[in-house]
């Protein structure tokens, strides 16, 4: 098994990640154990997919859409996320619109081209697990969460801005 | 001048703490080229032809004379004596060696300054008009508004990593001085019929290498709404723009690839789960950071001070100096003055660091110790005396700052272009030179009146060449630098109805040394053409359209002389 962060600690992982094949194939489906499949896998083979041993998870693409598996969230024991490249943004608005739209309270994974300078803006956004990618150290990468003691914005993890907060910081003092 | 609070000064340290850890795991071997490459991007490090380039933040182009002060001490201690006022306003090094940039970022830390989003795919530093709190048309203090969006652009956890770079301008003021029609955002502060203050949102303009005019999204959004309102854009943006093809990237290509329309009503339907959500504005919130707002204490002055106006009427090179490089100002008895980086024969937008520190001097005795960058790259003290200003032009003077060419011809936007810029295809600074010095004859350049010269060295458009009256762009052709010429635009308002232009391309492209010849002839048919002083170059040229001025440029000898080239060339 893998370490990974969860909850802003390093633990063994317990789910096994499936990733299409080349051009698109889809790959196979274990008969057991936990698994996190591709969302093209889910939409297209959900029954076969369901009736088995081991819990579901599914992963979306910098380009899908949440959208689509807002009906099924309750199903899933893990929801991730792929970054292809650490450049590309989108998954941050994925994480948010699961979170604060779709109602997403369970395990959110950032999975791809993840590592410690990340941290903060994903686990802002509402990721609480991450699979850093290879030859990254999870445990180092911890410290990276304290990078900044705050921020302005309202985010998953903080919903007020500073600005309100400030207010009752000033109303208190 | 905003001050930080604890807070704010806590975020700009700890981002230096982050960056020098950032910058020892590069040089430790355990940070590869690729994955630094971003995180020194966003903290305004480039790696240059020569050498990095760090571009520092000048928030809406609002100093202190203390901060300025710094900016000279780093320009002296890391690199080498000066450095280099961009169109953006901001400040660029182009010395500094990669291992210092965390001690110099800490170093402007100390006086509440930092080079945060200053490059890279995210928000960067919000521009506004220059003449912002002094200006007599001002609506409301843009200051406090690009304030407010700073914070909230600041490591905007959602929107770090956006296809492109963004670049938000904020007008508060009935003229448009920020060119709101020409950025990715563009806010334009209006009051409705209840006096209420709100913003006309445009979006999608930009220069570059597609020029567009920005599509107005909301006529009048309240000013409650306007962070829940940019959210809403921006996610449309961060999820729907382009990735494939950083020259397809910016928003402007989404807009019109969804059209206007379409792009309006997604922005609504996400603003629909935002609006009136945790970010939606306060009152007490606005009140907070206005009264973090140092704010120039001004006495009650007559106006048309009587020393002042008897110089005026005794000395013609002060009259004329004030008549191009002051301006008028809310209160009476004071004035905006413009101090002059484009003198003939110095890179437009350069300063020593001795200027520096001698313009702080400048700001601390006569304009209540701040001053602005403008975008066309001058400094301005906005808060001068009227009594004051024949002591101060002998002083700017002195410093080679009272160039009186403000507006005119002489007074040239130009980019760093190839000679310190990596992806230009020309340089632009030998080409500013070189006009200045055609046109060093003052009385010359004030007969033509007013006129925008604007140079960039490449489509990225650094020098606003689009917008310039005059525009030149510097082309590659099979390895050679290439001048390209427009003419016709403008940047605010060009005519009623039409928010800004963009030039026209007036034919093939010139050598380098060819380039004030062609300005002589463009001028030459201004002055032919004109039906009076006042009107002015770019008057001229929408009245005649481009032909004539195409006409005189491409005649004969020019082509003569082309084929000459060539046919020495293959000789
Ligand atoms: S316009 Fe091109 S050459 Fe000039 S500074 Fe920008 S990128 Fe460099």
């Amino acid at each position: 098994m893998t370490a990974i962060i969860r909850n802003r600690s390093v633990v063994d992982d317990p789910w096994q990640l499936l990733r299409p094949g080349d051009h698109g194939r889809q790959p196979a489906i274990p008969l057991a154990g936990d698994i996190i499949v591709p969302l093209t896998l889910w939409r297209a083979e959900r029954e076969a997919v369901s009736f088995r041993a081991g819990r579901i998870g599914v992963w979306l693409d910098s380009h899908e859409d949440p959208a689509v598996i807002a009906e099924d969230l309750r199903l899933f024991g893990v929801v991730a996320v792929n970054f292809p490249k650490f450049g590309d943004g989108r998954g941050y608005s994925i994480a948010r619109l699961l979170r604060e739209r779709y109602g997403w309270k369970g395990e959110l994974r950032a999975i791809g081209d993840v590592f410690r300078d990340q941290l903060f803006f994903l686990a802002s956004c509402g990721f609480n697990s991450f699979a850093l990618r290879d030859g990254e150290d999870p445990r180092e990468a911890l410290a990276a969460f304290g990078d900044f003691s705050d921020a302005y914005q309202s985010s998953v993890e903080r919903r007020l801005p500073l600005f309100r907060r400030r207010l009752e910081k000033f109303a208190q003092a | 001048m905003y001050r930080y609070d604890e807070i704010d000064q806590r975020l700009v340290e700890e981002r230096v703490a982050q960056f020098r850890g950032q910058t020892l795991r590069f040089l430790a071997g355990q940070l590869s080229e690729d994955d630094f490459r971003p995180l020194r991007l966003r903290n305004g490090l480039y790696i240059q032809r020569y050498a990095p380039m760090l571009r520092v933040a000048i928030p809406y182009g609002l100093l202190s004379s203390r901060q300025l002060r710094t900016l000279a001490h780093i320009a002296r201690k890391w690199d080498r004596g000066y450095g280099h006022f961009s169109t953006r306003q901001n400040l660029q090094y182009n010395w500094p060696k990669l291992e210092d940039v965390p001690d110099i970022l800490a170093e402007l830390a100390t006086v509440q300054m930092h080079a945060i989003q200053t490059s890279g795919n995210s928000v960067r530093n919000i521009t506004t008009d220059h003449f912002a709190g002094v200006a007599r048309d001002e609506l409301v203090d843009s200051f406090v508004w690009c304030e407010l969006l700073r914070q909230w652009s600041t490591f905007h956890p959602e929107f770090s990593y956006l296809p492109r770079k963004f670049k938000i301008a904020v007008n508060g003021a009935e003229a448009d001085r920020a060119a709101t029609y020409l950025h990715d955002v563009g806010l334009h502060a209006v009051r409705n019929a209840d006096g209420e203050v709100g913003f006309r949102v445009i979006v999608g303009g930009g220069m570059g290498r597609t020029p567009v005019i920005g599509h107005v999204m909301q006529e009048f959004l309240p000013w409650r709404h306007l962070l829940t309102y940019l959210e809403a854009v921006l996610r449309v943006y961060n999820r729907y723009g382009r990735r494939d093809n950083i020259h397809k990237a910016r928003i402007k290509i989404l807009v019109k690839a969804l059209t206007p329309e379409r792009f309006r009503a997604d922005a609504e339907a996400e603003w629909a789960y935002l609006k009136d959500g945790p970010s939606t504005l306060t009152g007490e919130e606005v009140r907070r950071v206005e009264e973090r707002f140092t704010r120039p204490h001004y006495e009650r002055l007559a106006g048309d001070d009587a020393g002042y106006l008897a110089r005026l009427a005794a000395e013609p090179a002060f009259a004329a100096w004030v008549k191009r490089n002051v301006q008028p100002h809310k209160m009476a008895g004071y004035a905006a003055v413009t101090l002059s980086l484009k003198k003939t024969g110095v890179p437009p937008g350069d300063a020593t660091a001795g200027q520096m520190d001698a313009v702080a001097g400048l700001a601390d005795r006569y304009s209540q110790g701040e001053l602005r960058v403008s975008h066309e790259q001058n400094l301005i003290l906005a808060d001068a005396r009227q009594s004051d200003l024949h002591a101060l032009w002998q002083e700017a003077k002195a410093l080679g700052l009272a160039t009186p060419n403000i507006g005119l011809l002489t007074n040239i936007i130009a980019c760093p272009g190839g000679d310190f810029c990596s992806l230009a295809n020309a340089k632009s600074i030998p080409v500013a030179q070189a006009i200045q010095e055609r046109f060093d004859r003052l009385d010359y350049v004030y007969d033509i009146g007013e006129l925008d010269l604007n140079i960039s060295g490449c489509m990225n458009s650094c020098g606003h060449h689009h917008v310039g009256h005059i525009g030149i762009l510097g082309v590659d052709k099979n390895g050679e630098e290439w001048y390209q010429i427009s003419i016709g635009g403008n940047q605010g308002l060009a005519r009623p109805g039409a928010p800004a232009a963009v030039g026209k391309i007036i034919g093939p492209s010139f050598a380098r040394e060819e380039i004030p010849g062609v300005i002589e002839k463009l001028i030459g048919v201004y002055l032919d053409r004109r039906e009076s002083e006042d009107e002015r170059f770019i008057d001229v040229v929408w009245r005649t359209g481009i032909e004539p001025f195409k006409e005189r440029v491409y005649d004969s000898d020019h082509q003569e002389q082309k084929r000459r080239r060539r046919s020495l060339a293959t000789a």
